[in-house]
C-alpha cells in the first residue's frame, strides 16, 4: 500500500474493499483495489461483467446501494485548493461530500434513460445541477445550460432545453447526460459504459466528444468499459480488473503491446479483430468467472489460468508488482512470500 | 457447395405506427424494404446493421414470427421440395420448423424461467418425435454434452446458470430437431468477451459437425468478419451492400459500409486516427429521400434525393448506390 503522495495524482485509491452483505453471504465485489487517477489523463477500467468495475466507481462517489458498503481502504481525493479528503470515510450526506459529488467529480451512466428524470425537461434538470453547486441566478443558469447543450452537439439547444428525455434518441440523451455532468466543470468525469447501449457510429461520436471536452475542460476521465476497442481508442492509462481486484495496470501501449498478466493476455487474444483475425477458432479463456460467493482461494484468476502453479497461486493473493512495462498482480512475476 | 438453401425475394415488412380510435393506422413504418438474397447451404450469412436497420425484423420474417407484407421466402431442405415460408401450407410448414431454428439474443428472456432444462430443450422433441421418459432425458443429455454442458443439469432451472451457459442451453434447444438452417439473432452480443469467444467457437464446431447453415444477425462487425462467409449490410430496411466477407471488409463500396467500418474502435492504440470524419447523427425527422442514406452521406447529390439508387454489381459485390464504383 502506498502512503507517500504521488505528484499529479487526483485520486489515490488504496486497499479499497466494498462488500455486499447479502442473506446468502458476503459478496466481495471490490476486494483490495489500488488505483491512481492522474490529473488531465484518461484512465480506462477494463473488465468483464461482475468484475467490480462499476462498484469501484460508485464507491468513489459513495453511491453504493445497500447492502453494500465500503469496509476498508482509502479513496484520497486531492481538491483544487490542495486539501486531501478521504472519500471512503467522509460522512454520508456531509456538505463536503455533497460538494465534491457532482461539482468536482461527476458521473455518467450506461443507460441515460434511467439516470435522467423521466418527467422533467432536460433543461430543468441541468439548471438544477448548476443552481445546486454554483452561485448564479436562474436566468444565468438557463443560459449556461443552453450553452452546454450546444457544446455537446445537440442541435437547436434552445428548443431542446424544453424537451423531455423520452423525446431524444439514445445518442442525444447521452449527450444531454454529458452536458449535465459537465455543467459544473468537474475535475474528474467518471463514465460508466457510456457507449455500450449505442450504435457504433453514435459511439464514435460520443467518444470523440468526451475526448474533446476532456481537453477543453482540462479534466481527468475515468472510463469504465468491457470493450477493448474503446479502451484502445481513448485511454492513456489502463487498469484491468478481475473479480474485484486490479490485476494489471499501465499505460495503454504497455497493456496492448506487452500485456503481462495471463488474464490480460488471454483477453487480448480472445477478441476478433477486423482484418487481422483468421477464421477458425478464437483462443478463448477456459471456464467462466467463479460465482461471487465461491471465490477461489489465493489468486482469483487461478481457476481459469493456463499458467496456474499449484501450491503457489492457491495460497495467497498476489500484489501488483512491476513487470514488463506495467504493474501486474501475478506470481509469475513475484514470489508468494510477498518480497516482490 | 453452391446449393441454395434459402431464397428470399422482394421481402417487405411494415409496422403500423399509432392507431386512431378505430384501430386504423395513422402511418406505417417500413422495417424491411425489398430485400432479396440467397443463402447457400453450409455457409454463414451475416446481416449487420445498427439498431433500427430492420435486421431483427428480417430474421423474424424468416422464422414467420412476423408475417411479411410482401415477397417470398423459399426454403429448400435437403432432399425436399422447396416450400414458401410465407405461404399457408400449415402441414408442410410445421415440418419445416424442425429444419429451421432460431437462437435469440437475450438468454435471460428467451428461456422460460419456470421450466427445467430438460423441458426447455426437450419440449419440441416430445411433440415432434413423441419422445418421453428416459429416452427424452438421454437425448437432452446428449444435446447438452454437445454444447459443452454437463448432463447433470437436466433438472435445473435457467436461474441457476450464467449468461454464457444460458446461451448454450438456447443453442442446445435450437439443435434438438437436427435443423439445417439456424437463424442466430445477436447470439453473442450479450456475452462477455471471454464467453463470446467460447460461444463463437462452439457455433463453428457445431456447424462443421452437423453441416449447419447460419444466418448470423449482429451489429458487431469484428464478430461478423470472424464467423461469416457472406455479409449483407442493412440500413433502414434495405441491403445497401452484400459481398463475400473478404471483399466487403477489404474493399467496401457503399459509403455507409465505409462509415460503419471506420467507426468501429480498433483494439490497437497505435491505430488511433485522432479525430476522424464522423457520420452526422441520424435525424429523427422522417425526411424520406430516394436513397435512404442520402441525408447522412458525404457524397450525396441531388440525384440521391430524387431517384432511387440502382443495384449495381462490382466484382462480387452487390451495392445500392448511384455512385458505386466512382467514389
Amino acid at each position: 500500500m502506498r502512503t507517500e503522495a504521488v505528484p499529479g495524482a487526483l485520486l489515490e485509491i488504496s486497499g479499497l474493499k466494498t462488500h455486499f452483505f447479502t442473506e446468502d453471504g458476503v459478496v466481495k465485489a471490490v476486494d483490495g483495489v489500488d488505483l491512481t487517477v492522474y490529473q488531465n489523463r484518461t484512465i480506462c477500467i477494463l473488465g468483464e461483467s461482475g468484475c467490480g468495475k462499476s462498484i469501484m466507481a460508485r464507491s468513489i462517489l459513495r453511491i453504493v446501494d445497500a447492502p453494500g458498503r465500503i469496509t476498508d481502504g482509502r479513496i484520497l481525493y486531492r481538491a483544487a485548493d490542495g486539501r486531501e479528503i478521504d472519500l471512503a470515510t467522509a460522512r454520508q450526506g456531509s456538505a463536503q461530500l455533497r460538494q465534491i459529488r457532482g461539482q468536482d467529480i461527476a458521473m455518467i451512466f450506461q443507460e441515460p434513460m434511467t439516470s435522467l428524470g423521466p418527467i422533467q425537461k432536460i433543461g430543468k434538470q441541468i439548471v438544477e445541477t448548476i443552481l445546486l453547486h454554483r452561485k448564479v441566478s436562474k436566468a444565468e443558469a438557463k443560459e449556461e445550460a443552453i450553452e452546454m447543450l450546444d457544446r455537446v452537439g445537440i442541435p437547436d439547444p434552445r428548443q431542446r432545453f424544453e424537451a423531455y428525455p423520452f423525446e431524444l434518441s439514445g445518442g442525444m440523451r447521452q449527450r444531454a447526460m454529458i452536458a449535465m455532468a459537465l455543467s459544473c466543470q468537474p475535475r474528474l468525469l467518471i463514465a460508466d459504459e457510456p457507449t455500450t447501449a449505442l450504435d457504433v457510429t453514435t459511439q464514435a461520436q460520443i467518444l470523440d466528444l468526451i475526448a474533446e471536452l476532456k481537453e477543453e475542460f482540462a479534466m481527468a476521465v475515468m472510463l469504465i468499459t468491457h470493450d477493448l476497442g474503446v479502451v484502445a481508442e481513448v485511454a492513456e492509462d489502463v487498469a484491468v480488473m478481475y473479480m474485484g481486484r486490479v490485476v494489471e495496470e499501465g499505460d495503454v501501449y504497455a497493456i496492448f503491446e506487452n500485456p503481462q498478466h495471463p488474464y490480460t493476455r488471454a483477453l487480448m487474444a480472445s477478441v476478433p479483430r477486423i482484418g487481422v483475425t483468421k477464421s477458425g477458432r478464437l483462443p478463448a479463456i477456459k471456464g467462466m468467472v467463479p460465482h461471487p460467493l465461491a471465490r477461489p482461494s489465493g489468486c482469483p484468476f487461478r481457476t481459469r489460468c493456463d499458467s496456474a502453479m499449484p501450491g503457489v497461486c492457491d495460497t495467497s493473493v498476489p500484489d501488483l508488482v512491476p513487470a514488463g512495462d506495467s504493474r501486474t498482480a501475478c506470481f509469475l512475476f513475484s514470489d508468494a512470500t510477498g518480497n516482490g | 457447395m453452391d446449393e441454395t438453401i434459402l431464397k428470399v425475394r422482394d421481402l417487405d415488412m411494415h409496422f403500423a405506427v399509432g392507431t386512431s380510435l378505430f384501430g386504423k393506422p395513422k402511418s406505417t413504418m417500413t422495417a424491411v424494404d425489398g430485400v432479396s438474397f440467397d443463402v447457400r447451404r453450409g455457409e454463414t450469412f451475416g446481416v449487420v446493421g445498427e439498431s433500427g436497420s430492420g435486421k431483427t425484423t428480417l430474421g423474424r420474417c424468416i422464422m414467420r414470427i412476423l408475417q411479411p407484407a410482401r415477397g417470398s421466402i423459399e426454403f429448400r431442405g435437403k432432399d425436399e421440395d422447396p416450400v414458401d415460408l410465407t405461404g399457408n401450407n400449415s402441414e408442410r410448414l410445421s415440418q419445416v420448423w424442425r429444419d429451421i431454428r432460431m437462437i435469440f439474443q437475450d438468454p435471460q428472456s428467451s428461456l422460460n424461467p419456470r421450466l427445467p432444462v430438460i423441458e426447455i430443450v426437450g419440449q419440441c422433441l416430445r411433440k415432434s418425435e413423441k419422445l418421453g421418459g428416459q429416452a427424452l432425458a438421454d437425448r437432452v443429455a446428449m444435446l447438452l454434452k454437445q454444447v459443452g454442458m454437463r448432463p447433470e443439469v437436466l433438472h435445473r432451472y435457467p436461474g441457476a446458470f450464467s449468461g454464457g451457459q444460458r446461451q448454450r442451453i438456447g443453442i442446445a434447444r435450437a439443435l434438438a430437431t437436427n435443423p439445417q438452417l439456424v437463424v442466430a439473432d445477436e447470439a453473442v452480443s450479450a456475452l462477455d468477451v471471454s464467453i463470446q469467444a467460447q460461444t463463437l467457437n462452439l457455433m463453428q464446431d457445431l456447424q462443421e459437425q452437423f453441416d449447419l447453415t447460419y444466418i448470423f444477425i449482429a451489429h458487431d462487425l469484428a464478430v461478423v468478419e470472424h464467423i461469416c462467409d457472406t455479409v449483407a449490410v442493412m440500413y433502414l430496411g434495405q441491403f445497401v451492400e452484400r459481398a463475400s466477407k473478404t471483399t466487403l471488409f477489404k474493399n467496401p463500396q457503399h459509403p455507409y459500409t465505409r462509415a460503419l467500418l471506420s467507426a468501429v474502435p480498433v483494439p490497437d492504440p497505435r491505430a488511433r486516427q485522432g479525430k476522424r470524419r464522423r457520420l452526422a447523427p441520424r435525424e429523427s425527422s422522417t425526411e424520406k429521400t430516394a436513397c435512404r442514406f442520402a441525408p447522412r452521406c458525404p457524397h450525396a447529390t441531388d440525384i440521391c434525393k430524387t431517384q432511387a439508387p440502382p443495384r449495381k454489381r462490382i466484382g462480387d459485390t452487390d451495392v445500392l448506390c448511384h455512385f458505386a464504383g466512382e467514389i
